[in-house]
Formats: C-alpha cells, sequence, structure tokens
C-alpha cells in the first residue's frame, strides 16, 4: 500500500529516527531449515530488517511492526540519499507514538516478499535458478515463524508489543494465538481474522491479471520480461479498494489531468492518471510472484476455525487493542469487530476503537492525530499491576 | 524504562461510584456501560480483584480509560449490546447513563441477557429541589441535573418511584436500593428517599435467576 497523504510530513530527518539501512541476516541455512506449515522447507532464509531505539538492558522495550501486502523493512527514517521516509515514519520516531526514545522497534520484510526477504524470485539453492512457482505456499504461521526467529537473532524472546495494520494485523493475530507469551500486548489496525467473498474476489481478479499477462510464462520469467500489464492493472485495482469513495472525490472530483477534457481513450481524468502512476511506481518496487503468494495466505487465513484455536491464548492472555477506520470498506469495522468479539468472548482483554476518518483502508497509514494518540496510551499505559492484563 | 514519561492514572473514585463499587462481590468479572476515564472499573480491578471491560463512546473519555489500561470497547450503547455473549459477565454497571440512551428498555433488556446481576444508577427527577424549582415555573436544575433543558445529555427524566415501577414492569427485581444525597454520599435512611435522594442505585435481578 501506498501513502496517499497528500502532506508528506515536514523535514523528515529533523524530527524523525534520522539516517538508517536495511540489514540483512540468514536466519535458515541448510543445517537449520525453515519447515513450513505446508510440510514443504526451504533451505536459506534471509531476512531484511531495521531496527530503530535502543534494548534496554532487561530486554524488555521491544516492539515488532508487521508490514501489509506490500510494505517492506523500511518502516521509519531515512536512507541514504532518499527524500522520502519509511512507510510508517509519521507513527514511529522520538517522541512520536511509537516512541524510538522509550521502544526498541524492529521492522523486516516478511517471508515471500521481494524487498530483501527470501521470496519466490530468489534464487534456489537446488537449482541456481529463481524459484518462481516452485516456491511453496505459505501460511501466515510461516510468516510469525521467521519473525520469531529474527526476535532471537536480536536478543528479545519477549515483546512489550507486536503491531500490524492490515495483513501485518492479521500476522499479529496469528502470532498472539499461537505463541502468546511472546508478547504483553497487540496491536491489530485495520485487519481481519477472515477475508469475506468480495475480498477475496479482489485477490483472485487481482491475480488473474498477473497469470493473464503475456509474459507471466507460468513463473518464469524469461529475458527479464516480467508480467508488468498485471501487476500494474492488480495494484490499479487493489489501490481503488484501499481509498473511500469520498477520499475520490476530495482528491480528484472529475478534474481532468491536462486543465481541459481530451475525449478519447486516453488518460484523460486526474484520476485516471494517478492510477497509472501508481502501477507503473509499483512496478518498480514489487514483484509479481509475491504478489500472488502473499495474497493468497490472506485468503485462507481463518485462525479462529481451528479447533481450540484460542486455548493457548486463554492460558497465556495478552492486551489487545483493535483499531478499524469508519470509511474502511477493504477491512470493514465489521471484520475488526469480529475479532474483537472473539476476544471479548474468550475473556482476553481487549480495547477497541472506530477511528474517523475519511481515507477508507489507507487511513492507517496516515497521520491522525485521534488513532496515534489512541496507539500511544495503549502501548504506554502501566502494565505494573500483575493482576489485570499482563 | 524511565516512569516519568507515563500518562496521569487514576483520579479519586467519586462517592457514588464507591458505593456503586460496594455492591460488586470481589473477584467478579464485570462489564461496565458508560465507563467514562475507567476510573470505577480501575479501582475494581486494582482493590476488589475483579476483570471486565468498559464500554465508552466519548473520544475524550475512551481515550482517558485507555490510558489507565482498562480494556475499553467503542461501542454505542443503544446499537452494540448484542455483541456480548448471553450471561459473560457476573454483572454489568450502567451507572448514570440510563437516561442518555434512546432505548432504555432495549439498553435494559440486554443488560438483563448479559448477567444476572445488573448495578443501574440515575438520577431523582423526584427530589424536593426539583419539585420547588417546577412550581416556581422553571425546569429543574441541580448538582445531580446540571444542564438547561435545551443543551443536555438526559433523555429521560424519572423519579424514583417511576423508575422503580419501571424495572418491575420490565422483569427486574430490586436486590438493593442505595438512596443518595445530592453530593453522593448515602442517605442515613431509606424512607422518604424520592423526596430527599439526588440520586439512587439500584441492584437488579431479572425476576426468577
Amino acid at each position: 500500500m501506498t501513502t496517499p497523504d497528500p502532506k508528506p510530513t515536514a523535514d523528515p530527518a529533523a524530527e524523525g529516527v534520522g539516517l538508517v539501512e536495511t540489514r540483512s541476516v540468514q536466519l535458515f541455512a541448510r543445517d537449520d531449515p525453515l519447515r513450513l506449515a505446508g510440510g514443504a522447507r526451504l533451505d536459506e532464509v534471509d531476512v531484511a530488517y531495521e531496527t530503530y531505539g535502543h534494548l534496554n538492558e532487561t530486554a524488555d522495550n521491544a516492539i515488532y511492526i508487521c508490514h501489509a501486502l506490500t510494505g517492506d523493512a523500511h518502516a521509519a527514517g531515512l536512507h541514504v540519499g532518499e527524500a522520502r521516509p519509511g512507510w510508517w515514519d509519521n507513527l514511529i520516531g522520538p517522541g512520536r507514538a511509537i516512541d524510538t526514545d522509550r521502544w526498541f522497534v524492529v521492522s523486516s520484510n516478511l517471508l515471500g516478499g521481494c524487498q530483501g526477504t527470501t521470496g519466490p524470485s530468489s534464487t534456489n539453492p537446488e537449482t541456481g535458478e529463481p524459484f518462481g512457482l516452485d516456491f511453496p505456499l505459505l501460511d501466515m504461521s510461516d510468516f510469525v515463524t521467521v519473525h520469531r526467529r529474527l526476535g532471537e537473532h536480536l536478543g528479545v524472546r519477549h515483546w512489550h508489543a507486536v503491531v500490524g495494520g492490515s495483513l501485518g494485523g492479521m500476522q499479529v493475530l496469528e502470532w498472539e494465538l499461537t505463541h502468546p507469551e511472546d508478547m504483553d500486548r497487540a496491536v491489530l489496525i485495520a485487519s481481519s481474522s477472515r477475508l469475506t467473498a468480495q475480498n477475496i474476489a479482489f485477490s483472485a481478479v487481482g491475480r488473474q491479471a498477473i497469470m493473464r499477462d503475456e509474459n507471466f510464462q507460468n513463473g518464469r520469467f524469461v529475458d527479464e520480461r516480467t508480467p508488468d500489464v498485471g501487476l500494474s492493472i492488480a495494484r490499479m485495482m487493489a489501490h481503488i479498494t484501499y481509498m473511500s469513495e469520498d477520499a475520490f472525490t476530495e482528491k480528484f472530483g472529475r478534474s481532468h489531468q491536462y486543465g481541459a477534457p481530451s475525449r478519447g481513450f486516453g488518460i484523460d481524468f486526474a484520476v485516471e492518471s494517478y492510477l497509472d502512476h501508481q502501477g507503473e511506481t509499483f512496478l518498480t518496487r514489487f514483484d509479481a510472484l509475491s504478489y500472488l503468494y502473499l495474497t493468497r495466505v490472506m485468503d485462507y487465513f481463518d485462525p479462529f476455525s481451528r479447533p481450540d484455536a484460542l486455548a493457548r491464548l486463554q492460558q497465556s492472555p495478552v492486551s489487545n487493542l483493535i483499531i478499524s477506520f469508519d470509511t474502511d470498506w477493504r477491512f470493514s469495522t465489521a471484520q475488526s469487530r469480529r475479532i474483537m468479539r472473539t476476544l471479548e468472548s474468550a475473556r482476553i482483554p481487549v480495547t477497541f476503537r472506530e477511528i474517523q476518518s475519511p481515507w477508507g483502508h489507507d487511513s492507517f497509514l496516515l497521520p491522525i492525530e485521534p488513532y496515534h494518540a489512541t496507539i500511544r496510551a495503549f502501548l504506554e499505559y502501566d502494565g505494573g499491576g500483575q493482576a489485570t492484563h499482563e | 524504562m524511565s516512569d516519568s514519561n507515563r500518562l496521569p492514572v487514576s483520579h479519586p473514585l467519586r462517592p457514588d461510584l464507591a458505593h456503586v463499587a460496594e455492591l460488586v462481590p470481589p473477584g467478579s468479572r464485570v462489564l461496565d456501560l458508560g465507563c467514562g476515564p475507567g476510573t470505577l472499573l480501575r479501582h475494581l480491578i486494582d482493590d476488589r480483584g475483579c476483570s471486565g471491560t468498559g464500554v465508552e463512546h466519548d473520544p475524550d473519555m475512551l481515550l482517558a480509560a485507555i490510558s489507565t489500561g482498562v480494556p475499553v470497547l467503542d461501542l454505542d450503547l443503544d446499537a452494540d449490546l448484542g455483541e456480548f455473549s448471553d450471561r459473560s459477565y457476573d454483572m454489568v454497571i450502567l451507572s448514570r447513563t440510563l437516561q442518555t440512551v434512546q432505548r432504555p428498555s432495549d439498553v435494559l433488556a440486554q443488560m438483563a441477557r448479559i448477567s444476572d446481576r445488573l448495578v443501574v444508577s440515575m438520577p431523582n427527577f423526584g427530589l424536593w429541589r426539583h419539585r420547588l424549582r417546577l412550581l416556581s415555573g422553571h425546569m429543574p436544575q441541580s448538582r445531580e441535573l446540571p444542564f438547561a433543558w435545551y443543551d443536555t445529555p438526559n433523555l429521560h427524566h424519572a423519579t424514583l418511584v417511576d423508575l422503580e415501577h419501571y424495572f418491575a414492569g420490565l422483569g427486574l427485581e430490586v436486590e438493593q436500593r442505595v438512596p443518595l444525597t445530592e453530593a453522593g454520599r448515602r442517605l442515613r435512611t431509606d424512607r422518604g428517599a424520592n423526596l430527599v435522594a439526588g440520586a439512587a442505585i439500584y441492584l437488579l435481578r431479572p425476576v426468577g435467576r
């Protein structure tokens, strides 16, 4: 997802975490491979990650950030030579809602991604060629397995909080259901415990656009020809679902890109130009195969349907914050309320808030004051009284 | 970690809330509807070993409650109480809020579904001071009812007599009544409460449970 905010953070270098770099670590290797939930094995897994702030001596101030479908490890700060800060820079930094003067923040690119972590376009060590569709299907729990291993590598076995929006929130949910002892607090923003048929329909059309592209070639991209048309169409359509109708109206109305109308089938309305730009820039940073693999993980995710889904969490309760946005029709308030209801009825401590925002699903990336204040209050309340939450 | 940045935690418990708290058995699981900044729930958790959930719709109150660390849900009492399972709490509290909801009967029916014990408090319109105001030709205003008639969150007014009749009609039995002075302290005697109580707290039980 992109940041549609028309007002980029002012002078982020002066206020944010400053210069950062993405690091890489091999977390699984041939003698200690990653065993996936589906039974397959990955002999080498590299993970790209960033950290902000400092881990304290007792290692109890760590927060893990799980990113959404098209995010990456670069959540905050600036890379050398780049003007645009990380995708959640308005949330993470000194004095910000996730205050790096206080918390040690870890952000990684998820398994199957294409921003430095092993994914379907990585080289298969068996063949020396890219995996392509030989890359095994992934499950939400596989993301969590890799996140946990990164924590171990960084000396963090227990997280003050695990935080994520959209697909990121789904990872948080999976994590707390399977390893609740890993964390005190969980923050799930604009997320879902189970995609609706409409959600799956949008994902399916995106995948079809990619797979029916003449360059798809069954996932073996030859001569560096990639299914760009399909991937950009998938992105353009998905992007429509990330914004509300009002957001489109406010941002573009019916204005024409070149002032006066120029009738025909080319780009004329400003909104068309915007989507075209979204589709094009997406190609520079995203991979068609990752898009297939990651969206499919979301489609199948339905953790509450498992037998005894909540048993572990009930044994070791995590305090939850669930946030939704009133104009989000991609992952609506109803979907957040389902998580809320399921956790509450299992007697898990849960706080829920619906934030008013005109921007739709992408609101979770925007600096909306009540939203950020809610996250800060939840992360910073004094949980010292053991009996209550932790 | 430094403690200096911590958000301010609890406010002192208002006298009327202290009386509500006394009706809650230690260790209960409590649902506090209209929990405000979470003060009562925080007290019940810290001092009476309770657990529970608050419900609050006002943005500032909600944020204050989150800052105290009580679980709180941003829900509308008139529309959203169906989210809670049948008999899922030991006690459900509605403190000084019944008069502000759109459909009090629906809210009370939901409360009786969610729990076998209800605590409801409400200002008493029958207080002598209010009656004098009416006799003098004006709408009542007091510590309990501080709002002008044209600018008030209170949609419904009732005397204690009316309220008890209403509870009976809804199948709610009064197990205990705690009439309060205008300052929120317990009245010395229960007699004449409809005339001298500023408000009253009721412990209710659905008939037959």
